[in-house]
């Protein structure tokens, strides 16, 4: 698995020091050059292409439904309107319920919340035992851990219905949450204790000899050298548990449903007139917190996908 | 990095051991527990409620028997090795490309990974829109004056899996891009200077020098996208819904459907087993390649 860690590690030394890569290719030339235009040439109608699809949605998302069905997906829209965002907001309707997708976005974030906080927690402490307080069989139990990166959900989805049936917590958000968290610890705990282990051992031994526990060693020094590490893990998981539908559709019920499930039961509903306008506005709603997430985050969003694609 | 070379008694390392209760009864009870009850189930008759009737192997040869799991598969096989080849390919050329010192690197990237950051359930229902044969692109074509044209791969059953793959490839494409960027970083800058100075043509250096040298990245690359594609589900769920009829179904949504909508937990089980059966085909021989032989740098 070191491979995985040593990639995102990589992506971040490349993406933040491009000078120290020094003078590559051949000689700079003018700007108008043959293979200039060759690389700037495909680069932006490629880039054109991985935006057509956001273009679309957003243009659709601001025409009326006479607009749409006479004109062309790609023109922009004659006559803007909002309307069909404040309907996919709080009128679209999933079988009895016409309360729109605000009901989903806030299902997502009671979803999303205490999940990250959750995951991070556990898995923080996971990584800072395997790092500093290995015990026996410790790292048995993180390879098995790991190993179970690679196993295909629809293997343990049953059990754990079955195991949340029986406390209690099956079609509740307490049960989705313990779900995230439980598929969220693999990686999670790899990158933590990749992390500590870079931690200078000195200061934890002088901390031991200065008397500090395990507990006192994880709050006081582990947690504050490692905030970066805190913030990665932090727009993978919420980027993750934001895009999740398999576990949402299994382990709640329709009134409890995150964004992503009751988006697909507006849009791919086979009731009622098809309203694309309304349609594209929801899906643009959806997409718009893990969106912000990677605008904002930028480059940490980089290493974190790279830490975290193994979870896909 | 072992702190605890210490005293091994049970109580010495207390808090580290409660602290790590959590992670034990993930890796024991769910990991392995959940995965043998599975696949001990997939050889019993369970139907509604899963119980102890033991049928041998009576749920794998329904399951090979049904036309349904046999359109997964194959619909798996074709996404799979189109999107390992395109995914690869176009990673790696767009990597190429942005690592030539070109300006507004930053910006292209972005552009590239975003959609990325989406779940598959928006990707699949922009892309169900564009490929809409009665307002997108077809008709837009149409619109054009070229009254003919035909491009309607969400209701065509031969080649509804194409029109998957093209929103799949357009997900994710730009993380194996940003991982092979981080190879090509990572590539020794003299191995340029001497190909250039031994007149070796750029496409033949990157070709036979810088490819095997990312022989770890491209690795990497390969399991991610592999198990990409054995997970692939939410996207069909969005785009097509398994349709028309059932020529888009993939093995994650056969699992779902037999256990979930028609109450077949057997065939549920055997379903996931096979994809767990699979994943080991492509894990361990990676996981040898990876770890058992010698450590590279």
């Amino acid at each position: 698995m070191g491979n995985v860690t040593r990639t995102a590690a990589e992506i971040q030394l490349a993406s933040a020091r491009p000078e120290m890569t020094g003078p590559r290719g051949r000689k700079p030339r003018k700007a108008l050059s043959r293979r200039n235009i060759m690389i700037y040439g495909t680069l932006i109608i490629v880039s054109l292409y991985y935006l057509l699809p956001l273009y679309v949605m957003i243009v659709t998302s601001l025409k009326g439904m006479p607009e749409i069905r006479l004109g062309n997906i790609f023109s922009p829209p004659v006559e803007i309107t909002f309307q069909p965002w404040v309907k996919a907001w709080a009128e679209a309707c999933t079988g009895l319920n016409c309360d729109g997708l605000s009901r989903g976005f806030f299902n997502s974030v009671r979803i999303l919340i205490p999940s990250v906080l959750l995951s991070i927690a556990i898995a923080s402490v996971n990584g800072y035992a395997l790092a500093n307080w290995r015990f026996k069989g410790s790292e048995t139990f993180f390879t098995i851990l790991i190993v179970g990166a690679f196993i295909p959900y629809q293997v343990m989805i049953y059990p754990i219905v079955i195991m949340l049936r029986e406390i209690g917590l099956y079609g509740s958000l307490t049960g989705l949450v313990i779900v995230h968290t439980i598929f969220g610890m693999p990686i999670l705990t790899l990158l933590f204790r990749n992390y500590f282990a870079s931690v200078p051992q000195e200061l934890f031994k002088a901390a031991r000899v200065d008397g500090a526990g395990f507990w006192g060693i994880y709050f006081r020094i582990m947690v504050p050298m490692s905030l970066p590490i805190f913030v990665v893990a932090m727009i993978l998981q919420v980027t993750g548990i934001w895009n999740d539908f398999l576990f949402g559709v299994i382990y709640t019920k329709p009134d409890l449903y995150p964004m992503t499930v009751q988006l697909n039961n507006i849009v791919n509903s086979t009731q009622g007139v098809k309203e694309y306008n309304v349609n594209m506005a929801a899906t643009i709603l959806t997409g718009l917190v893990p969106l912000t997430i990677y605008f904002i985050s930028g480059k940490l969003f980089v290493r974190g996908i790279a830490a975290g694609a193994v979870k896909g | 990095m072992a702190a605890a070379t210490g005293p091994t008694r049970w109580h010495k390392n207390l808090s580290a051991k409660v602290a790590a209760i959590p992670m034990i009864t993930t890796a024991l009870v769910v990991f392995i527990g959940g995965t043998a009850w599975t696949v001990l189930y997939s050889f019993t008759s369970s139907k509604l409620l899963p119980k102890e009737k033991f049928v041998g192997f009576a749920q794998y040869e329904r399951l090979w028997n049904s036309s349904k799991w046999l359109i997964s598969i194959e619909n798996l096989a074709i996404y799979g090795a189109f999107s390992l080849v395109f995914s690869l390919l176009i990673g790696f050329v767009l990597a190429a490309l942005l690592d030539q010192k070109i300006r507004f690197e930053d910006t292209f990237r972005t552009i590239l990974l975003y959609p990325f950051a989406l779940s598959f359930i928006v990707t699949g229902l922009a892309w169900q829109w564009i490929l809409n044969p009665d307002f997108g692109v077809q008709q837009v074509v149409r619109n054009l004056g070229w009254d003919s044209f035909s491009f309607d791969p969400l209701y065509d059953p031969e080649i509804v899996i194409y029109g998957i793959l093209i929103a799949g490839l357009w997900q994710g494409t730009g993380l194996i891009m940003c991982l092979m960027l981080a190879g090509l970083r990572g590539i020794d800058e003299d191995i340029w200077k001497a190909a250039k100075i031994d007149g070796i043509p750029m496409w033949k250096t990157y070709v036979f020098i810088v490819i095997p040298m990312m022989r770890g990245i491209f690795i990497t690359a390969i399991v991610l996208i592999a198990s990409g594609i054995i997970k692939v589900y939410d996207l069909v769920v969005a785009q097509t819904g398994g349709g028309p009829g059932i020529a888009s179904e993939v093995p994650a949504k056969y699992v779902y459907d037999a256990m979930f909508l028609s109450q077949n937990l057997g065939q549920g089980f055997a379903a996931s087993t096979m994809m767990l059966l699979s994943v080991i085909i492509i894990v361990v021989p990676w996981a040898y390649l990876e770890f058992g032989g010698k450590r590279r740098g």
